[in-house]
């Protein structure tokens, strides 16, 4: 499988970055080098066998339904959560407009 | 007086608990050195007030007569990927220039908790991703070492952690912080002459780590000798409600466990790592390790882990697609940079925003990661990966039934010149090859300066251990250390 400029933009729109034509250009031959090179794993022989989820085996704890279970992570912390917002407006996130 | 900033961990604390010199005299050294080391770029920003806060604090605690923490009196250099409250926090990125986190990673809590100091924060590849320090938006971090042919190249401190690697090797911290990905503790240690371990994945929080690809990222120390990392890990490591893949177990003595005798103990060497055209400097370090080890007691055995050549695509595949889905945050609403073209509207701020905010490297794996998680592509290439993946960690888990731990080298060479890499992403990548297999196992793996190569450079010897088993990595680490003899140290240019 290779990709041509028309799979990159769309894969650059997918993951929401904008791209121009030259960076477009550029980047075909670099991701081909690169996903030709991975390939290589379609010649291993993997009948039978279950793809890894969990790197060593542990089991997913899950926090009691609490709210504010727990003081830093909890509720309550409007401004922590804006402190670093580019556009915080009346105690929301500000974004432009999306609806004309 | 003794010169502090010639001191490691366990000597400092050490020196501060018995009166030899004060927490904050040791601060102020060290603080000296970071300010007059600017040539390198080990640092994004220096925090010397915070230092020496630390310090006062644990001198008072002293003169008090209060119990002093594992890592009392040290200031170290923290990762800049890290979260800091209410300091500069980039991952070395411009999307997150200007963030002050508002909280503390759980990581860098506890090692204040110890009592340690923060001297600054450590530069790195952008996000972590790169093997060189070539792609922080802050600049290189240059190695203090220099090849012995006269010349002045400006070398490749590793990476992603070449920030703490440089600032340890050149005397600005005696530890820092470091990440593990695919190497990022091990590559740029080796590259510089110190030791650095990443434990078992889960032993230490990410919480409050900017994450790059989720299942294999982990913190661990780096430092200049054996002792000094386990120590460190000890204060680093331990279980954390707030990351649920931290691991739900007691963090072992490990500074007390250390013993360099291997007797009854199995080294196990993998015979895929013997690779052709194999560096004849790095050859004779594995050599010399493996004679190492045998003169600390250990039996050396033959072993295979068949999947090997796997591991570099398959690393290459799993990281970036979980890139692609960690860095999805960064969109310019919450926090970070925001590019709002003229008349745009949420979707085109998005992609301004992350078209002007990420480098190119990072931009490469997003969009790998992205592409190999898209609609059909999915189960070619991802769950493909997932499966070698599962290969590559069955072949350690049978590797150790018969050995208990393994030697390799850290990385094919020794530092290379900024530079001379950095135009070829793939051959960039090669440079992992030794280091991504334990990651993608979640095995616990450590780098110990093994000598100097013919250019006058570090050379690592890398051991991986099982799981769980950071003990017998340090232990081996130590006993290489005994023998390695490794006192070299760069010659003071910067």
């Amino acid at each position: 499988m290779s990709v041509d400029k028309a799979t990159v933009a769309r894969i650059a729109s997918l993951a929401r970055i904008k791209v121009s034509d030259g960076e477009v250009e550029a980047m075909v031959p670099e991701l081909n080098q690169i996903l030709e090179w991975v390939e290589q794993l379609g010649e291993v022989d993997v009948t039978g066998i279950e793809p890894m989820t969990a790197v060593i085996p542990n089991t997913l704890r899950l926090r009691d339904d609490v709210v504010d279970a727990d003081p830093l992570t909890g509720g309550n912390k409007r401004d922590a959560v804006l402190a670093n917002a580019p556009a915080p407006e009346h105690g929301f996130f500000g974004v432009p407009k999306v609806i004309e | 007086m003794t010169d502090v900033t010639e001191l490691g961990v366990a000597a400092i604390r050490e020196g501060v608990a018995q009166g030899d010199f004060s927490a904050r005299e040791v601060a102020e050294a060290f603080n000296a050195n970071v300010a007059a080391a600017s040539n390198l770029n080990a640092f994004i920003v220096a925090t010397p007030e915070q230092a020496l806060a630390a310090a006062d604090k644990v001198d008072a605690d002293r003169a008090a007569g209060k119990a002093l923490g594992k890592m009392a009196g040290v200031p170290i250099g923290m990762k800049d990927l890290f979260a800091t409250n209410g300091v500069q926090t980039t991952a070395a990125s411009h999307i997150l220039e200007g963030f002050k986190p508002v909280y503390e990673s759980t990581v860098s809590q506890k090692l204040w908790d110890a009592g340690a100091g923060m001297l600054g924060k450590l530069n790195l590849d952008q996000f972590a991703m790169g093997s060189s320090n070539e792609t922080s938006y802050f600049g290189n971090v240059i190695s203090p070492w220099r090849r012995n042919d006269g010349g002045n190249a400006a070398l490749a401190p590793g990476g992603s952690s070449g920030g703490s690697s440089a600032a340890v090797a050149a005397r600005l911290c005696p530890a820092a912080t470091g990440t593990d990905t695919g190497g990022s503790i091990r590559q740029p240690a080796a590259f510089t002459g110190i030791s650095g371990i990443k434990p078992t994945y889960g032993r230490c929080s990410r919480w409050g780590v900017v994450a790059f690809a989720s299942s294999l990222d982990q913190a661990g120390p780096m430092a200049r000798d054996v002792r000094d990392c386990a120590i460190m890990l000890e204060a680093m490591a331990g279980f954390d409600p707030k990351d649920s893949t931290s691991l739900d177990l007691p963090v072992p003595a490990w500074e007390s466990g250390l013993s360099p005798d291997l007797k009854g103990k199995k080294v196990g060497i993998p015979r895929e790592y013997r690779m052709d055209g194999m560096d004849d400097d790095v050859a004779k370090s594995w050599d010399d390790g493996i004679a190492w080890l045998k003169d600390a007691g250990a039996e050396i055995v033959d072993i295979s882990l068949p999947h090997t050549k796997y591991a570099l695509p398959t690393y290459y595949i799993i990281a970036p697609a979980e890139a692609s889905s960690n860095l999805a945050r960064y969109d310019g609403v919450r926090y970070g940079l925001r590019d709002l073209p003229e008349g745009a509207g949420l979707q085109d701020m998005y992609a301004a925003t992350r078209a002007d905010g990420f480098g190119p490297e990072v931009k490469r794996r997003i969009l790998i990661g992205t592409y190999v998680l898209s609609a059909g592509f999915y189960d070619a290439y991802y769950t493909q990966a997932q499966k070698v993946r599962a290969l590559i960690s069955h072949d350690f888990q049978k590797a150790f039934t018969q050995c208990d731990v393994i030697l390799a080298p850290t990385a094919p060479t020794a530092a290379f010149a900024l530079g001379e890499k950095s135009g070829d992403p793939l051959e960039m990548y090669l440079n992992d090859v030794f280091s991504v297999p334990a990651s993608l196992a979640g095995l616990p793996a450590m780098s110990v300066p093994a000598g100097l190569n013919r250019e006058g450079l570090p050379l690592g010897l890398q051991i991986i251990g099982n799981a769980f088993d950071e003990q017998g990595v340090l232990n081996a680490g130590l006993a290489i250390e005994q023998r390695a003899g490794f006192t070299a140290k760069p010659e003071k240019w910067w």
